[in-house]
């Protein structure tokens, strides 16, 4: 009778494909976004919320997993396959703990996740898990690693990724700004302060921290696909040595509203003189552009 | 031949162990940690047989953090009890383990509990204990100077009674302890005497 289940459910296609893997690539692609960024010290996860009913409970809701105190998860797809791999996951660590008597690195415990989604794709009766992972950590000589996972099982370090929902558009954006927000995040390490895009177009700093300056490269990532509001976004954010921290919707909503001002004042910017909205006046004044200053 | 004493005082335990491995008439170590820290608000003080000890009590702290991860909320004094009472039974007719423990712990909700454990799956609340044959000399001790809701000089002082009973009587000598203390701001080591 068992014989009727042994028959594997993913096998090759003729021309080399592996259409289960692919279909579940597929149902990754619906999942909501998720992001993670990597700065010198310190890493984001950054996640689109779906909206939660109003009767439910937000903290039985959450994308981002700890799976040891020091290695998170954020995943793109089905949230019960999730759950159970998430679950294994901890159980490793722990595992690992209890034989090896030290923390698991990152890369080990996104090799054992890619592991297992790769011995559901070459199983009987066993279907792919249908998730995408980014997985976040500082090993134990303290540098930060971002991995993805997918339901393939392939697995790869990365600097800034997106998965899910438009990942494709965010992962875009990153390759394009990631290298100058690194230069900036190495000199916020070593002035504290960061430069701000302002209406005036001087050369204004702000005082901020590593990790926020993080948060807000990845929240600029993310508001290119999710509709700006504190309530549709999770972040978490991690430094070498410290528990990760899960930000407030009030923190959050400050970094959006941060990132807003910036993005409005960049465009303001990049508007020809002429046509820019007085200081106070109407924004986005529909004038001709004058032929002057073009 | 560990030496293992525990006194719950007012809003706090404070966990007392001999810091000896000897076998035979060798002394092979006077510096071994018998009190583990099980999470940030609970100790496990271990006596018995040496891999068993440290095996079994890992083994128990490693179960209790995953429960934490998976749930996000630590594990009351009293669930680690039972959980590790329920280990131990288990054991008792298939694999035994020779560890005896009392684990003392801190919560929130009910304050500083001390519960006695041993190999065969025994588990009781105690206001005070010891596991070993220093129990024989101590708990005439704390029998007669133990009162509840001390505070911590007057509970270390009942400690120090004790501890200084076991190196007075007990055949085996053991000159070091290791004292660590947890309440409400969690697990904290103290000069040993």
């Amino acid at each position: 009778m068992s014989s009727r289940y042994d028959r594997a459910i993913t096998v090759f296609s003729p021309d080399g494909h592996l259409f289960q893997v692919e279909y579940a690539l597929e149902a990754v692609r619906k999942g909501t976004t998720a992001i993670g960024v990597r700065g010198t010290d310190s890493l984001v996860l950054c996640v689109e919320k779906k909206s939660t009913a109003k009767l439910q409970e937000p903290r039985t809701v959450r994308k981002i997993c700890k799976l040891d105190s020091h290695i998170l998860l954020a995943f793109a797809g089905l949230t019960a396959d999730a759950r159970v791999l998430v679950n294994k996951a901890r159980i490793e660590c722990q595992s690992y703990r209890l034989t090896v008597e030290d923390a698991p690195s990152v890369d080990y415990v996104t090799r054992h996740i890619a592991g297992i989604q790769q011995r559901y794709t070459q199983s009987g009766g066993v279907r792919p898990f249908g998730i995408s992972t980014l997985i976040v950590g500082f090993d134990l000589d303290g540098t930060p690693r971002l991995f993805q996972t997918d339901p393939s099982g392939t697995f790869s370090e990365w600097k800034a990724a997106a998965i899910g929902r438009n990942s494709k558009t965010v992962s875009e954006f990153l390759e394009k700004k990631y290298p100058e927000f690194v230069e900036e995040n190495k000199q916020v390490k070593e002035t504290g302060r960061a430069s701000v895009v302002s209406g005036e177009g001087g050369d204004e700093t702000e005082e901020i921290t590593t990790e926020d300056h993080v948060v807000k490269f990845a929240v600029r990532a993310l508001l290119e696909v999710v509709e700006s509001s504190a309530k549709n976004i999770e972040i978490a954010v991690m430094k070498a040595g410290q528990e990760m921290k899960l930000l407030e919707e009030e923190e959050i909503a400050k970094a959006v509203a941060s990132v807003e001002a910036e993005k409005k004042a960049a465009e303001e910017a990049r508007k020809p003189p002429a046509a820019r909205a007085d200081p106070g006046g109407a924004a986005g004044s529909s004038q001709p552009p004058t032929t002057s200053g073009q | 031949m560990d030496s293992i004493i525990a006194v719950v005082g007012d809003g706090f335990v404070v966990s007392a162990a001999d810091c000896t491995n000897a076998r035979s008439i060798v002394v092979m170590k006077e510096d071994v940690d018998k009190v583990m820290e099980l999470d940030h608000h609970k100790l496990l003080s271990m006596a018995g047989e040496p891999g068993d000890v440290v095996q079994f009590t890992e083994y128990i702290q490693k179960n209790v953090h995953l429960y934490e991860l998976r749930t996000g909320i630590p594990m009351s004094t009293t669930a680690v009890a039972s959980f590790t009472r329920n280990e131990l039974a288990k054991s008792i007719r298939k694999n035994p383990y020779s560890v005896n423990l009392l684990l003392a712990g801190y919560d929130p909700k009910t304050g500083p509990e001390l519960y006695y454990l041993d190999y065969l799956g025994t588990l009781t609340k105690m206001p005070y204990a010891a596991q070993g044959y220093c129990s024989y000399f101590v708990l005439a001790t704390l029998d007669r100077y133990y009162r509840s809701s001390m505070s911590l000089d007057e509970a270390l002082d009942v400690m120090r009674k004790a501890i200084q009973e076991v190196k007075v009587r007990f055949l085996i000598n053991q000159p070091k302890f290791t004292i660590k203390v947890v309440d409400v701001n969690g697990t904290r080591t103290l000069e040993s005497f």
